[in-house]
């Protein structure tokens, strides 16, 4: 089965193990991953919060181009970017709005593009084969972490619930996990503010590695780039923030069912973390 | 009652919102992971637009309540009202740097966007040892993260040479017509 995809800027930089994750289980998954070519980065936090025609306009060329190369359906395993292109298709809607982002990007668009979350698709097309494929379950006691933007706004996203999701806690079961129930899974790490206002997302971020790590979890499993370099790479600085320092690893999901699929940590980029993968 | 129409009626124009729907339950300030930092927290945001003051809305544009909003849409999801006030947020936040009030305390995430929309205008794609270097030179934070740098490029997560896109004309316009167009700062 072929699938469009969108990898987003951190995936070909920061966050590369996210990629190499994502293009290792899709492969041992048979899914076809089919790049959006000359794609653009969706301007993120910056451009929404800056200039609205700006934030409309960057998503809109990347849906322009998938539908040019005649994808009818693309996965985004980006949360912000998922958000965004998202966001962008909901506001397009709108007559006047999708005239003005038309004329400036001066590309075709008809809005028709499914867009989904690397969750979605394994939910979709994947969850028979993940059972079938399982060779080392993944026997962990782990705190499943969606954050913001890969649920809401609800009322666009439509994926999953809006408090307690439970998605990723049935992926986790799936491959052999133990998902606990702990009292941050939706609750914002800061990672907007991560390089401008570092002491206040220190203590955002130490909130939800204190309560994971109070209630014994092994591992943070995430299925956001922005929340996984917050939580990783500024673990010293969250360190400072907390009386009992956490060094529980935060993994991407996709690195979770590798490891259940029996592919390596080299092949999962599970080396390319700050916090030590040790599960 | 002039101005009050005016404020009111310009954020339902560009954003959709009436705000007068909020009766000031408060569950947005409640969940805000960030209210203890603001100068005032949403709910108090909504009142202060409410009452449609020049003053008032003054207040709001110069805060550095807009520009530590994450957009984490936590308000919004919890809302009786279903009132998005992330929606509110983006619009106060152009408005306060069309309209030069940018609070002072908020320069550094205004240095950081500006830095992240130069990288992405002059290559397609975000180029994050560029975002970082003139992050660093526009706020003279320069020892800022050097200690995450060598293990970043050593656990192979920096690129040293930014990604170009072929369309690089295409990603200008885009610009161009939009935040870089003088005509588009007094809408």
């Amino acid at each position: 089965m072929k699938i469009g995809f969108y990898p987003g800027c951190s995936l070909k930089g920061s966050s590369r193990e996210y990629n190499e994750s994502v293009v290792a289980i899709a492969k041992a998954l048979d899914i076809e991953l089919v790049e959006i070519k000359d794609w653009n980065c969706c301007g993120a936090t910056a451009a929404h919060s800056m200039n609205e025609e700006l934030s409309l306009s960057l998503p809109a060329r990347i849906l322009a181009l998938a539908e040019a190369q005649g994808l009818k359906e693309v996965v985004v395993p980006c949360a912000a970017c998922y958000n965004r292109l998202m966001v962008t298709q909901h506001e397009l809607k709108d007559n006047n709005k999708r005239e003005r982002v038309t004329d400036i990007i001066k590309m075709p668009y008809s809005g028709d593009l499914k867009i989904i979350n690397v969750l979605q698709m394994l939910e979709t097309y994947a969850m028979d084969k993940i059972q079938e494929k399982v060779t080392k379950p993944f026997a962990h006691k782990v705190a499943c972490y969606y954050g913001c933007l890969l649920i809401r706004p609800h009322k666009i996203l439509q994926f999953d619930r809006v408090e307690d999701p439970q998605s990723m806690d049935a992926m986790v079961k799936l491959i052999g996990g133990t998902p606990i129930n702990w009292a941050f899974k939706t609750e914002c790490c800061g990672a907007g503010l991560s390089v401008s206002r570092t002491d206040l997302v220190a203590k955002l971020s130490g909130n939800i590695l204190k309560d994971a790590t109070e209630r014994d979890a092994k591992a943070i499993i995430v299925a956001c780039p922005m929340c996984q370099s917050n939580l990783d790479m500024r673990r010293g600085a969250i360190n400072e923030t907390l009386s009992n320092p956490s060094d529980i690893p935060v993994i991407f999901i996709t690195q979770a069912i590798g490891l259940a699929l029996g592919l390596s940590p080299k092949e999962l980029g599970l080396e390319r973390h700050f916090v030590n993968v040790k599960l | 009652m002039e101005n009050k129409n005016k404020i009111s009626g310009d954020i339902h124009s560009h954003t959709g919102v009436e705000v007068a729907r909020c009766y000031q339950c408060g569950k947005c300030t409640a969940g805000c992971v960030l209210a203890s930092e603001m100068n005032f927290p949403p709910s108090y945001l909504m009142r202060l637009l409410q009452t449609g003051t020049e003053e008032n809305y003054d207040r709001i544009l110069r805060s550095n309540t807009i520009w530590l909003c994450l957009n984490c849409e936590n308000c919004l999801g919890r809302c009786p009202m279903e009132i998005d006030i992330p929606k509110i947020m983006d619009y106060l936040r152009e408005q306060s740097l069309n309209k030069k009030k940018v609070n002072r305390d908020a320069n550094p995430i205004v240095s950081f966007h500006k830095s992240f929309l130069d990288s992405i205008k002059y290559t397609g794609r975000l180029y994050e040892v560029g975002l970082i270097a003139a992050f660093k030179a526009r706020t003279f934070r320069l020892t800022q993260d050097v200690k995450l740098a060598p293990k970043m490029y050593l656990n192979g997560k920096l690129n040293l040479m930014p990604e170009m896109i072929k369309d690089k004309k295409g990603i200008g316009q885009i610009f161009s017509k939009t935040i870089d167009n003088p005509k588009t700062k007094n809408k």
